[in-house]
């Protein structure tokens, strides 16, 4: 049996799982909030705010946070991205906010602007009540499809004019990738569902889940239904990994491993292999082979085709990846995965190198790591809607400013849409298609 | 290595820093701990009349200011409440034991002479260095006719010194309160009466906050308020400047100072010093942080004496007060302008705002994000400094002085004062 490969459930104890899967950046106590709070310069048209993809007030709330209003802090960050808790977990502030801070000189460090937020934003949760209104009701409807962050967000800001919203979510539950696919000790304690109870409080909006556009729905009759509707569809496609044996029973999408282990009521029903081999290079690698790791794998390595530099994981990503005992090798492209009777036993791995000209070219020399289990983290997709559709631009939806599309009551926003794939640009897409979506509707003829 | 000792009216202790009549002078525990970190001296906290006054609870408000705690501190507790034949007992014992160090023993009595001679009679006989006269609480024991009571009628406060003189050959120093319009008034009338030194200041009379939940003054006692006395790094500024009208009165000359207030660091101590303190008390400094606060006192002021070839506390003590005018003495023809060092700029742009919103329109912006750039208009820029204090970078900007080829003149001179004399 020795060439049977060693995947396992149970790997740790139930108290190590719990440890390993909890907030993975603890929340600022109050003391600690203001002392950050007030390292804070307030800058004249600060840095920060330019690198929000929201356009978050951040010295505005940061100051309320100082001041001792903490709820005015909380409804300034929630003003522009309704999504501010989990966008205070979940962004990669060391590229935007925390990032664009003049505290990032020599000898400094800049403000820690994400746990701020989720201290202001936490503090008012614990508050209940939902902190907008509703404009009197306009009798308009709209079609929301895809319940996650883009979705949500221009459900709730249509909810918040007065208009009547309908989100139909393909999976069993809200959250897009908030529910399924961040890592789990980014948004653990059921945070995503939390989340959605609290922006859909405002009233209008409800949610259909386990109603797939294209086979539940189309985008046609919806269009006849509804006044208005907005794709929020994400990306439902998983790139191929072109090399033999990626059809493997041993070897994972790890999109769909992590919305599994997203899912699970016992992390320890999870089987996990001993020695993982993680293909790719963005920050759903990293999630992947962290998230392996700390279910118990012994030896987890990504590999990545290019360079450190190249990578879609941010530095820090790469950097909590790898004092999370994961190691990184770069410059190797997959070239087959070897088994034995169906079992994953090896990932075999061409050598890559860039000529003068940039291009990257095999050197001939190859590796064979030896592992139970491999996960493919080579990109998503956009899975277009066909006939009907709206155009599309470079695989994914075409839109102008304001997520229109190529249809005149159609709009999109989010992952499905050219852009960054980030939390918090697919909150402003959704915050902006609302804004145009209300225009729109408030101009249509009774 | 600087010689930190201290001596004024024959008081004499190993280096300036000593702790004011306060909670931290309460009793021999706290003073024994006190000389064991290293502190030059104590003021006993005050002696009263048996039987001892009560005190309340809570007793402390502070202020914060941008997380940092304690930068103000309020107390509404009164003088000690402890039997005075044990206060008196263990002032002995401690003198005894610390020779070297002063003991000092503050006093607030009824403002008559009997109660007076009595109990510097007693205090005599423990051997202490020296009598403080409380004249400047503000809380509490104002209210009987005591402390702050007496501190702010010149009068009375000339005629208890005048008293206390005549009864012992202790040094007296005379504690006065910052709650006066004028503190020349009091501070000749210790003179008058024959003070060797005054200590200030004492607790700026306060509301140090309010309970906006419960609608009542901090620190409060059973849902009710009272004001107190306000002390810590906030009144600094206001004890410096009483400190120096004091030290550059001629009236006043003779007479020592030691001051106090908000002094928490060798450099607060060398300021009052260079402002004409001879030795100097801290309180909240100790109470925020405990004794060991004096050791980098110490040290901090000795390597700093080292650094500017001064051997000896005289050698830079009062050095301030020669360069301390009127307004109307300085050189209107001085001119300043800000100086943005690009290099070290991290484009925050409070410099901008500041000067923008509130000040002179000199600073301009132009460029965006971190390609932004600030810059000073210099036909617009008055020198103000205002810009050099917001900018959180240090030496970022600096001001410069401009060489106008214009002579000094005071506004007494300025032919732009309707009240100017002819030119000289």
């Amino acid at each position: 049996m020795a060439d049977v490969a060693d995947i396992r459930t149970g790997r740790l104890s139930a108290v190590a799982l719990a440890e390993n899967f909890a907030d993975v950046h603890r929340p600022l106590d109050p003391a600690a909030a203001l002392v950050d709070a007030n390292r804070c310069y307030f800058c004249y048209d600060a840095p920060c705010i330019g690198a929000c993809p929201t356009g978050i007030d951040v010295p505005g709330f940061i100051r309320a946070i100082a001041t001792g209003n903490v709820t005015g802090a909380a409804l300034t960050i929630l003003q522009e991205n309704i999504f501010g808790g989990s966008c205070a977990r979940v962004c990669p502030t060391e590229i935007l906010c925390q990032g664009a801070c003049v505290r990032n000189g020599d000898g400094d460090r800049p403000i820690q602007i994400g746990l701020l937020q989720r201290h202001a934003t936490d503090h008012l949760k614990s508050g209940a009540r939902h902190p907008f209104t509703r404009a009197p009701a306009t009798g308009r409807t709209v079609a929301v499809v895809g319940a996650g962050p883009a979705g949500l967000a221009c459900a709730h800001g249509l909810a918040r004019q007065g208009h009547d919203v309908i989100v139909f979510e393909a999976r069993s539950k809200p959250g897009g990738l908030n529910e399924f696919g961040i890592a789990a000790y980014k948004v653990p304690d059921n945070f995503a569902q939390e989340e959605v109870s609290f922006i859909t409080a405002i009233g209008g909006i409800e949610i259909h889940s386990d109603r797939t556009l294209g086979r539940d729905l189309t985008l046609a009759q919806l269009r006849l239904d509804f006044d208005a509707v907005f794709l929020g569809l994400g990306q439902d496609g998983v790139r191929a990994l072109d090399a033999p044996g990626a059809d493997l029973t041993g070897v994972h999408n790890a999109v769909d491993y992590i919305a599994a282990l997203r899912q699970a009521d016992d992390l320890a029903k999870l089987p996990v292999g001993r020695r993982v081999v993680v293909i790719g290079g963005g920050n759903t690698a990293i999630d992947i082979a962290v998230q392996t790791k700390r279910l118990g794998a012994d030896d987890v390595t990504i590999f990545y085709r290019r360079g450190p530099v190249q990578m879609g994981a941010t530095h820090h990503e790469q950097d909590f990846a790898q004092i999370n005992g994961v190691r990184i090798k770069h410059w190797l492209r997959p070239l087959r995965i070897d088994n034995h009777e169906g079992a994953v036993t090896a990932a075999v791995f061409a050598a890559v190198g860039q000529d003068d000209s940039g291009s990257l070219a095999d050197t001939g020399a190859e590796q064979t790591i030896p592992c139970d289990m491999v996960f493919k983290a080579v990109g998503q997709t956009f899975v277009p809607l066909g006939q009907g559709g709206p155009e599309l631009a470079a695989g994914r939806i075409a839109v102008g400013p304001n997520g229109q599309t190529s249809l005149p009551d159609v709009w999109a926003g989010g992952d499905c849409v050219a852009g960054e794939d980030l939390t918090v640009q697919a909150v402003q897409d959704g915050k902006l298609a609302a804004r145009a979506m209300d225009l729109f509707l408030r101009n249509m003829e009774a | 290595m600087a010689d930190l000792r201290c001596e004024f009216a024959g008081i004499k202790s190993p280096n300036p820093f000593w702790l004011a009549s306060a909670p931290p002078t309460d009793k021999a525990y706290n003073v024994e701990r006190a000389f064991k970190a290293g502190w030059g001296g104590v003021i006993w906290k005050t002696l009263g009349e048996d039987p001892p006054i009560v005190n309340t609870t809570s007793r402390y408000g502070a202020t914060a200011v941008n997380g940092q705690r304690m930068v103000g501190f309020s107390n509404i507790e009164l003088v000690t409440d402890r039997p005075l034949d044990i206060n008196l007992a263990e002032i002995k014992q401690i003198k005894r034991d610390w020779p070297d160090r002063a003991v000092l023993v503050s006093l607030m009595v009824p403002c008559e002479e009997a109660p007076w001679k009595k109990i510097l009679a007693a205090v005599e006989d423990t051997g202490a260095d020296g009598v403080e006269l409380n004249f400047g609480c503000p809380h509490g024991m104002s209210e009987r006719g005591m402390g702050s009571a007496v501190g702010q009628v010149p009068e009375y406060v000339e005629m208890v010194t005048r008293w206390c003189k005549a009864t012992t050959a202790m040094p007296v120093l005379v504690k006065l309160t910052p709650n006066v319009t004028n503190i020349l008034a009091p501070a000749q009338a210790a003179k008058a009466g024959g003070a060797d030194a005054v200590s200030l200041i004492n607790t700026v009379n306060s509301i140090v906050s309010v309970d906006l939940d419960r609608m009542a003054p901090n620190p409060m006692v059973d849902g009710k308020g009272s004001h107190g006395g306000y002390s810590g790094p906030a009144v600094k500024p206001i004890a410096l400047h009483l400190v120096a009208e004091i030290a550059a009165d001629p009236a006043c000359a003779g007479m020592a100072i030691s001051g106090i207030g908000g002094i928490e660091s060798w450099r607060d101590a060398a300021e009052f010093i260079s402002l004409g303190s001879h030795s100097v008390q801290v309180c909240t400094g100790a109470m925020h942080y405990g004794f060991k606060i004096v050791d980098d006192m110490i040290d901090g002021l000795d390597n700093w004496m080292d650094s500017k070839g001064h051997g000896r506390l005289q050698d830079f003590h009062g050095a301030a007060i020669a360069n301390l005018v009127d307004w109307q003495d300085l050189n209107i023809n001085y001119e300043l302008l800000a100086r943005i060092d690009q290099d070290k700029c991290i484009k925050c742009g409070l410099c901008h705002i500041a000067c923008e919103d509130t000040a002179h329109q000199a600073i301009s912006v132009t460029g965006q994000g971190a390609a932004r750039r600030f810059e000073v208009i210099d036909p617009e820029c008055v020198g103000c400094n205002l810009c050099a204090h917001v900018c959180p970078v240090e030496g970022c900007i600096e001001m410069v002085p401009v060489d106008n080829g214009k002579p000094y003149l005071n506004w007494a001179q300025d032919p732009r004062n309707p009240q100017a004399g002819p030119a000289q």
